[in-house]
């Protein structure tokens, strides 16, 4: 009998629900991750992404499943330190997991790092090398019609100009204390694009990956109600009533040299951005060839859905309480919500001067597309625009900035890993 | 699997700006950071410019060598005109998010309103735009 109720205590003390009331905070992430799933399912908020990201969360907050432990990563970056140095948290976990490094020294090995690790730390090697959102860039090239930029070049100085909320937020992250890194990496929310956030962060300041992330996937979901105030504050009424020419045909041989230019170009300018870049450009290649349907039909539907669950799932899982619940989440929040009201700023900004210069030809509204965000942002604008004058037809002059905000985006990435890459 | 990963890179540089910056550093590195931005994007668009033209002006040459008829095919009879249209249609359309009646209903209105029979127009894709 003694046995039994021994047993049935063994159990009870291996069990989540023991485990969720010794950290409060545990609770507060699931009910967060439920709050989440409830902004993606119901609310539609960028579900394909959300609900993956929201149920990563929840997955990593329930006590003894074991799928992320951020410890084993921090320790492989921690190779070659001597292991007094470290956390007391990490010595725990070495202790907890009966790790012998020879000298005092750490020296995980990536097969130590896959036996030790859970589900999700798996996954997560595909965030950590980069991998999954270079793949999503390609899904994204495959995608895109580069038509509107090629047809209007000047595009891509409101895509330029756009880039202004990162290095606004950059800034201010320095202001109120954050490292370079992790300033970097908070400014590049004002990208308003996920993957490019994703792959910068993972290589500048991990451990803040996920609120970025969040970050910058609820704003970019939220641009409908962020963009207009600002749109409509920065413009008269008289400008937004602009109405633009029809843009010139593109011939296909200008869509197919296109990717092929921009990748030389780029990658000779920033080689750090060519994972990015390049990925885009060869989806775009293979969409744009007309001689690799099948690759590009691949391309933007399986891989980009099978990258998809992966990314979200495993971004989600870095969101683990004792990480996620402090002040910097929600200096991040703050500051992404920033980078985005300025990065419109910018983009109106010079828009409004490109329709002074003109004598009223380009519509201010096109501006605000910039912040990338395809092609929620240049929906915007063409909302605004037909509000103003209903025979407005603002949507592919958008696109023209928009997808420049994207190549803008991943220059400004490439630029600050150049710069504040360790 | 084994062992640590592997990564080739550039030279590693001794990078200065890593840790805490000031605020005067921050600022530079973001001027900074935007001319570059704008460098590669300016840079691009005369780069897009001159593709442009380029392949517009080979597109000329070709159309107007095309005009041209060789003496050959001028002493040819002319062809005989089919009055009725061209049996059927060919090729493949793409519809994203829209039903294949509203897909006929739209190729109706727009050969309708250009005075052209549908086996005349190429349609490669249409997509429902959520305004």
């Amino acid at each position: 009998m003694e046995n039994i109720i021994a047993t049935l205590g063994r159990l009870a003390k291996t069990s989540g629900f023991y485990g969720i009331f010794t950290d409060w905070r545990q609770i507060v992430m699931i009910i967060i991750a439920c709050f989440l799933l409830y902004l993606g399912l119901v609310k539609k908020f960028e579900p394909l992404l959300l609900v993956g990201i929201a149920f990563g969360m929840l997955l990593t907050n329930l006590p003894f499943g074991n799928m992320y432990n951020p410890e084993l990563w921090d320790l492989y970056i921690a190779n070659g330190q001597a292991i007094e140095t470290l956390t007391p948290e990490l010595q725990a976990f070495i202790a907890e997991h009966g790790f012998v490094f020879a000298d005092g020294v750490v020296n995980l090995t990536f097969t130590e790092l896959i036996h030790a690790g859970g589900l999700l730390d798996i996954m997560y090697i595909g965030v950590k090398i980069g991998l999954y959102p270079s793949l999503i860039f390609m899904g994204v090239g495959a995608m895109t019609d580069f038509g509107p930029l090629l047809a209007n070049p000047k595009s891509l100085l409101l895509g330029a100009a756009a880039q202004l909320g990162i290095f606004i937020a950059f800034l201010l992250a320095i202001v109120i204390g954050f490292p370079s890194n992790v300033a970097a990496s908070i400014g590049i929310i004002g990208g308003a694009d996920g993957p490019t956030a994703i792959w910068l962060t993972s290589k500048l300041a991990p451990d803040f990956l996920a609120p970025i992330a969040i970050a910058a996937y609820s704003y970019m979901a939220l641009i409908p109600m962020i963009q207009p105030p600002v749109m409509k504050l920065l413009t008269t009424k008289e400008m937004r009533e602009t109405k633009m020419e029809q843009l010139r045909p593109v011939s296909k041989t200008q869509k197919v040299l296109f990717p092929i230019i921009v990748t030389i170009f780029t990658c000779l300018l920033l080689p750090s951005v060519a994972p990015l870049l390049g990925c885009l450009m060869l989806g775009n290649l293979f969409k744009e060839s007309g001689v690799t349907d099948r690759l590009s039909d691949t391309a933007q539907n399986a891989m980009m859905n099978i990258v998809t669950i992966f990314l979200a799932t495993s971004v989600g899982a870095t969101a683990r309480y004792d990480r996620f619940l402090n002040i910097r989440t929600i200096e991040i929040i703050v500051l992404g919500l920033l980078a985005f009201e300025f990065a419109t700023c910018g983009g109106l900004l010079l828009g409004r001067l490109m329709y002074r210069v003109t004598g009223g030809k380009i519509n201010p509204l096109i501006g605000s597309a910039g912040v990338s965000a395809v092609p929620m942002a240049a929906r915007v604008s063409q909302k605004v625009g037909q509000e103003a004058n209903p025979s407005n037809f603002l949507l592919m002059h958008a696109m023209g900035p928009n997808v420049a905000g994207v190549i803008g985006s991943a220059v400004a990435a490439g630029f600050l890993l150049a710069v504040f890459g360790g | 699997m084994d062992g640590t990963m592997v990564t080739t890179a550039a030279p590693a540089a001794t990078n200065l700006a890593v840790g805490n910056l000031t605020f005067g550093e921050g600022v530079l590195y973001a001027i900074l950071g935007m001319l570059v931005v704008f460098f590669a994007l300016v840079f691009l668009m005369i780069i897009i410019k001159i593709l442009v033209k380029v392949t517009d002006k080979k597109a000329q040459k070709a159309q107007a060598a095309a005009k041209i008829p060789a003496p050959e095919e001028a002493a040819l009879p002319e062809p005989v005109r089919r009055d009725d249209p061209a049996p059927g249609t060919a090729g493949e359309i793409k519809l994203y998010n829209t039903d294949p009646k509203d897909a006929a209903m739209i190729m109706a209105i727009v050969a309708d309103t250009l005075g052209k029979p549908l086996n005349e127009l190429r349609f490669k894709s249409i997509r429902e735009i959520k305004g």
